[in-house]
């Protein structure tokens, strides 16, 4: 009841016209972000997150998250007009959705897109809701071991979970961590892996690093692979609209369960990528028409952005009741509560109430106002992508460069972005996830800190991490989430000898 | 856009896998060096400043090591990425570099013109007239929406200094 009254209250809060202005701008921003090849979400928070320094931190959280709402509907737009999946997650959406845009039923794609992604978003903001301030109460008996788990939870389901080979999303996660503790310590205050330079006095900046792998790195990549624009004219009206809606009530089975797969990849955090995947594969394999998939079948649609979305909202579950994050995007939102002087965890929900409903309540407006902009500007966003590329690449250059400088206004941030860009380029040509590098230039230190914590707590003794059936349980988790592979191998192997 | 080359040839994925993976142990044994600087034993406050980042850095070098096994025993020979679509990536990073390390010198916003101008010509071909329109177009706008509706500062060289920006 009294998450009911702080809702209501949050609604207060982000219903103010400011902020309303705010969301209407994210959406925008955001869905060109997500149109555009070469800026990602994650990229597109860091870069804007300078624009938010001069906002209070309710607006700016709610225009940043809005960006992300919009690059998560506009991923869609690419997708089915244009067979070029502007996100990973939205690659799923281009088996049904392209074949049935050249059908002449772009329309009905998109509408069933957008709304998919609008249901599956709702849902995982309720579940938020719901669930967000318990699991935060329930955190607040966390001590240090604990909150090492949690890390450790998080950072082995990435291994596990991770379509790349589990050593090279060990070396990626590792070198973020690496990245994460040069400059001042902050337990002893002594120096470290400065060599003497006093640029690196206050480390490496994640925003950078993001700016640098996603947006650089993909440009690069576009570069080398060329890129050719051609897309179906998207033609939406009322009509269409409404037919479409008419329709998909009958996909509700689907719909629900893509809802449940992506908000417990989301939590997970496996992300929004794996779980468009998954659920497309068991729609199809479960839809009566299962074989017409890949054809043009609206449903084909639906399982993938349904997912998507209720995975890309419910990372931000842990984001605000843990303090970690489910996916890059929503650790560069937590990197732009740490500038802003909050610190997310299970505190939040006690010490900022207002931002934090606000925030919450800006996630179901934030989604309305993106499914109602969405389908009314379609044609507007698809005309972007059909200006040229040559034209397009300076342009993000130019708006990374900015976005790099206006972290700390330094030009050496701007440089380290370039050789960010170039490495993101080349680990992900040789198959190296970037996401975990991310999280844990963003994480290091706190996992470091909780780890240290602990072993100074136990004298020295790993035993601290097997000493109460909690600490014992999320450790286990992760063990279980980081050989997980190796298990479902084993499983098979079994089965197959038992049959 | 095409790549614009019909070349066949270039460095195949396992040597620069390879080397990819060389120069991330090589990080790594760096790593393990400034931490044994730090000091990685049990201080007066618990585990020194190098304790956490030693082990890291080994976990970097031992994976980096079974990486390297891994890349070595797999045995295709798929290219990495074609001359021609290596040189169109390089006509990317190198007027990047020379735009970012002019930056501290001419300002943000005239290297920023310098750069879009050159990019749309060389690569894109376009007229002159697009070229400059676009070129003078986007530090215009970025101006107001950065420095003047959001009040972030962004580094300028001395034609802004002449112009009174």
């Amino acid at each position: 009841m009294e998450e009911l009254v702080n809702l209501f209250h949050g609604f207060a809060v982000a219903l103010q016209p400011f902020n309303i202005m705010v969301m209407v701008l994210g959406i925008v921003l955001g869905v060109i972000i997500g149109v555009l090849p070469g800026l990602g979400g994650a990229n597109g928070v860091a870069i804007l997150l300078p624009l938010t320094f001069s906002m209070p931190p309710t607006s700016a959280i709610i225009m940043l998250s809005c960006i992300y709402w919009g690059a998560l509907f506009g991923g869609a737009i690419t997708s089915v007009l244009f067979n070029i999946p502007g996100e990973p997650w939205s690659v799923a959406t281009t088996f049904d959705g392209y074949p049935m845009a050249q059908q002449g039923k772009a329309g009905e794609a998109l509408t069933a897109a957008f709304t998919s992604s609008f249901v599956g978003a709702l849902f995982a903001v309720a579940m938020i809701t719901l669930v967000a301030p318990l699991v935060a109460s329930f955190a607040l008996q966390f001590g240090p071991a604990e909150k090492f788990a949690v890390y450790f939870l998080a950072f082995c389901s990435f291994v596990g979970l991770s379509k790349e080979p589990p050593f090279k999303t060990i070396a990626a996660m590792m070198i973020g961590f690496a990245l994460a503790a040069v400059g001042l310590d902050s337990i002893t205050g002594q120096l470290r892996l400065t060599f003497g330079f006093t640029e690196l006095l206050n480390g490496f900046d994640f925003l950078i690093a993001v700016i640098g792998l996603f947006g650089i790195g993909e440009i690069l990549l576009t570069m080398e692979e060329g890129l050719a624009f051609r897309g179906g004219n998207a033609k939406i009206n009322l009509r269409v609209v409404l037919q479409t809606w008419k329709e998909l009530p009958k996909y509700w089975m689907t719909s629900l369960r893509s809802c449940f797969i992506g908000c417990w990849m989301g939590v997970t955090p496996a992300g929004a990528t794996p779980a468009s995947f998954m659920s497309y594969g068991i729609a199809k394999r479960v839809a009566k028409n299962g074989k017409n998939f890949g054809k043009g079948e609206i449903e084909g649609v639906v399982a993938p952005e349904t997912a998507a979305h209720a995975a890309g909202t419910a990372a931000l579950l842990p984001m605000l009741s843990l303090g970690v994050p489910g996916s890059p995007t929503a650790a560069v939102l937590l990197g732009g509560l740490l500038i802003w002087g909050l610190q997310p965890g299970p505190m939040l929900f006690v010490e900022q109430k207002e931002f934090v409903w606000g925030l919450i309540a800006s996630m179901y407006l934030g989604n309305i106002v993106g499914l109602l902009v969405v389908l009314t500007c379609v044609p507007i966003f698809a005309a972007i992508l059909r200006v040229p590329f040559s034209i397009i690449a300076p342009l993000i250059l130019v708006l990374c460069a900015i976005g790099a400088y206006s972290v700390h206004s330094s030009t050496f941030d701007v440089m380290l972005m370039l050789v960010f860009g170039v490495i993101g380029y080349l680990l992900k040509k040789c198959n190296y996830p970037l996401a975990p590098l991310v999280l844990a230039i963003v994480l290091g230190d706190k996992a470091e800190e909780a780890f240290r914590q602990s072993l100074l707590g136990s004298q020295g003794s790993l035993g601290v991490f097997l000493s109460n059936p909690l600490v014992s349980t999320i450790m286990i988790l992760g063990l279980i989430a980081l050989f997980w592979s190796v298990i479902q191998e084993g499983y098979t192997r079994l089965r197959s000898a038992v049959a | 856009m095409t790549t614009g080359s019909s070349s066949n040839t270039g460095p195949t994925h396992k040597l620069v896998e390879a080397g990819v993976t060389l120069l991330i142990a090589l990080f790594g044994v760096i790593v393990i060096v400034g931490s044994l600087k730090a000091g990685i034993n049990w201080g007066a406050e618990g585990p020194r400043a190098g304790f956490f980042p030693f082990y890291i850095g080994l976990f970097i070098v031992a994976s980096s090591a079974i990486n390297l096994w891994n890349g070595m025993r797999e045995g295709n020979d798929r290219l990495f990425a074609e001359w021609g679509q290596l040189r169109q990536v390089l006509s990317v990073v190198i007027p990047t570099a020379i735009y970012v390390g002019a930056m501290p010198f001419i300002g943000l916003y005239v290297a920023s013109i310098i750069f879009i101008a050159w990019f749309m010509r060389w690569l894109g071909k376009y007229r002159w007239l697009t070229v400059l329109a676009v070129a003078f177009g986007m530090p215009i706008v970025t101006y107001f929406i950065f420095e003047r509706w959001f009040m972030v500062p962004l580094p300028k060289g001395p034609v802004e200094e002449w112009l009174g920006i």
